[in-house]
């Protein structure tokens, strides 16, 4: 029913799309999108868990009741408790803030790098960027976790070096998606214009390539966030993360594991947290890639 | 310009493929070699179990490895070596790698290539179903499919299954290599994400392909609805897909380090996780370039396949 009204109240009056205020746009593009109103959701509950985690679970993450462990999720406990008795709400919410700091720093590696080299690319071009996209395609051949795996057998362990190294196996999408929008804006008549009336170079780099080329990078920035937190909780579950006490999702997962026969939740609760969230970034990277220009 | 178009096309591409191979085997080599922390070091704490090694021992293993010379020679005597297949000993157990690497293989190669199939099968299935319907809410739910598939964690996915089809349903064993059946959970986790590349490809590229005139020809001379999908849609369609293919495969191999860590396999992924846990350098590296192989193998197989599909591309005419 209220589908139907919100539709005709939306094509009703033929009018041209005259220009509707900026909140009531944004409040009609969300009713047409009731999944995208759940992404946004879980990504705000997932960024205040890594922010201010006693908000969501005032219990202590490291802290069981052996009396009570293994219990399947219910009230009180809603996504059970373990081996240990504790809770694992409170592991999965504590554990946001690991998981996403090094998700951020991945993306930040990745667009810092890719994007500098896209721009160089892009801009110097000739030789400059002929070597360097040869370089980039070559980081494309080899499968991205394998060149993690790589860059942790040479740095070691921990959260920080598998954030560096999943961030230098996405280098390579930044570096195309950038190189391409430098290629694209430079050929703009604006930036002809720039040269024309003898700008230098890094203004032009400044004022017109990076703020043009932004948009579709942060999309991909989205994207790969993403796609990050898969590969870092991957890459925990394997062991090269944090060490067990710490509750990354990767490695609550594979803390459950010895428990699968027995206690489903321990493996289920944190692998749905994290799917929850990468389909709600994901959803989110596809409304802002084009959806939002497209409801005009 | 003597050679025939379709020489010329394959000539440029094993030259690309070679130059590929040697890129990998050089972007591996600065990674495991050249970062910063000693590889003698690591490899000594990780095979002597801590125990303090003594600079002479360090020095001693430092010219065993060759790894006292500067970096430009080290270089060329590992890529020299490698030229010839010989990608050095693994510092675990001072095996051959290419040895190591081959008879890690069959495991791998099983999982993989039924992986292969079954995100083939489905994924295609999943496309034409989708494209074909009528149903509105069918096909908004097949094309939803893929998009929530690639957003599970594969590690995840595979514990999941184990929990409902071995545990669960008694059905299928939950690990191991005995036993029929043992394959089938691994190659279908290993499949998802491939097949769900698969589904998405293919749909975009029928749908475009249904929007063709050729299409719309052969319905108006009254040509079978199915007839009009499978015979003139799909094989045009197929090229996208068959691209897409040609990159995943080098993701299925390496899907293969988290999937049989699940399922606790042999095999080239086990291999991969147990040499970066000992900082086996070039045991590594080997399997990187392995990797990078298999990559280049299979897309020169698609780029053999693409003429057959669409003559256009090797003879260089534009359509």
């Amino acid at each position: 029913m209220t589908e139907l009204l919100v539709r005709e109240i939306a094509t009703g009056p033929d009018a041209p799309p005259a220009p509707v205020p900026g909140r009531r746009r944004l409040g009609r593009f969300l009713l047409h999108r009731p999944g995208l109103v759940v992404a946004v959701l879980i990504v705000l509950t997932v960024l205040v868990a890594a922010f201010a985690p006693h908000l969501l679970a005032p219990g202590d993450p490291s802290a069981g009741v052996p009396a009570q462990k293994l219990r399947p999720p219910g009230p009180g406990h809603w996504f059970g408790t373990d081996y240990l008795g504790r809770d694992i709400w409170t592991r999965v919410v504590h554990g946001a803030a690991l998981s996403l700091q090094a998700t951020v720093i991945a993306v930040a590696v990745a667009l810092v790098a890719g994007g500098l080299v896209g721009l160089l690319a892009g801009f110097v071009r000739g030789w400059v960027d002929e070597a360097l996209m040869r370089i980039v395609d070559v980081l494309m051949a080899i499968p991205a976790i394998l060149l993690s795996l790589a860059l942790i057998t040479a740095l070691g362990y921990g959260t920080l070096n598998v954030a560096i190294a999943v961030g230098v196996a996405s280098v390579a999408n930044f570096a195309r998606v950038m190189r391409s929008e430098t290629l694209r804006i430079r050929q703009s008549v604006y930036v002809e214009a720039a040269r024309a009336v003898g700008t230098r170079w890094y203004v032009t780099l400044r004022r017109h390539v990076l703020p043009n080329a932004a948009g579709p990078v942060a999309v991909l920035a989205v994207l790969e966030f993403g796609l990050a937190i898969l590969a870092i909780s991957s890459l925990s579950f394997l062991g090269f993360g944090a060490p067990p006490p710490a509750p990354e999702w990767g490695s609550l997962i594979a803390e459950g594991r010895n428990y699968l026969a027995t206690s489903w939740w321990l493996c289920a609760m944190p692998g749905l947290t994290i799917a929850a969230t990468v389909l709600s970034v994901n959803r989110i990277s596809r409304a802002l890639d084009g959806e939002w220009a497209a409801a005009r | 310009m003597t050679l025939p178009p379709l020489a010329r096309y394959l000539g440029r591409r094993v030259l690309l493929a070679a130059g590929v191979l040697w890129a990998a085997f050089t972007v591996s080599f600065v990674v495991l070699y050249l970062l910063p922390g000693d590889p003698v070091a690591t490899m000594a704490s990780g095979g002597l179990d801590g125990e303090p090694v003594s600079p002479a021992q360090l020095a001693e293993l430092r010219a065993r490895y060759g790894l006292d010379e500067p970096f430009a020679v080290q270089y060329l005597h590992r890529l020299g070596a490698a030229l010839t297949g010989d990608f050095g000993t693994s510092i675990q157990n001072g095996q051959d790698v290419g040895a190591a690497v081959t008879q890690a293989l069959p495991p791998t190669l099983e999982i993989a290539v039924l992986g292969l199939g079954f995100a083939v099968v489905f994924g295609g299935a999943l496309a034409l179903v989708a494209t074909y319907t009528r149903m509105r809410w069918l096909r908004q739910f097949l094309l939803a499919l893929p998009s929530l598939a690639v957003s599970l964690p594969v590690f995840w996915v595979g514990l999941m299954l184990v929990e409902i089809v071995a545990f669960g349903w008694r059905l299928l064993p939950s690990g191991g290599v005995a036993g029929a059946g043992s394959a089938i959970l691994p190659a279908v986790t290993l499949g998802i994400t491939t097949g769900a590349l698969v589904a998405q490809v293919l749909a975009k590229s029928l749908t475009q392909a249904l929007d063709q005139p050729y299409t719309t020809t052969a319905r108006a001379k009254g040509a079978d609805p199915v007839a009009v999908h499978l015979r003139h849609a799909l094989p045009n369609a197929a090229v996208p897909a068959l691209t897409v293919l040609g990159y995943v495969t080098g993701n299925l191999l390496a899907g293969t380090v988290v999937v049989e860590t699940v399922f606790t396999r042999p095999g080239l992924g086990r291999l991969t996780v147990t040499a970066v846990g000992a900082q086996d350098i070039p045991l590594v590296q080997g399997i990187v370039v392995f990797a990078a192989l298999v990559f280049v193998l299979v897309n020169l197989a698609v780029d053999l396949v693409y003429p057959l599909l669409d003559p256009r591309i090797a003879t260089g005419v534009h359509a």
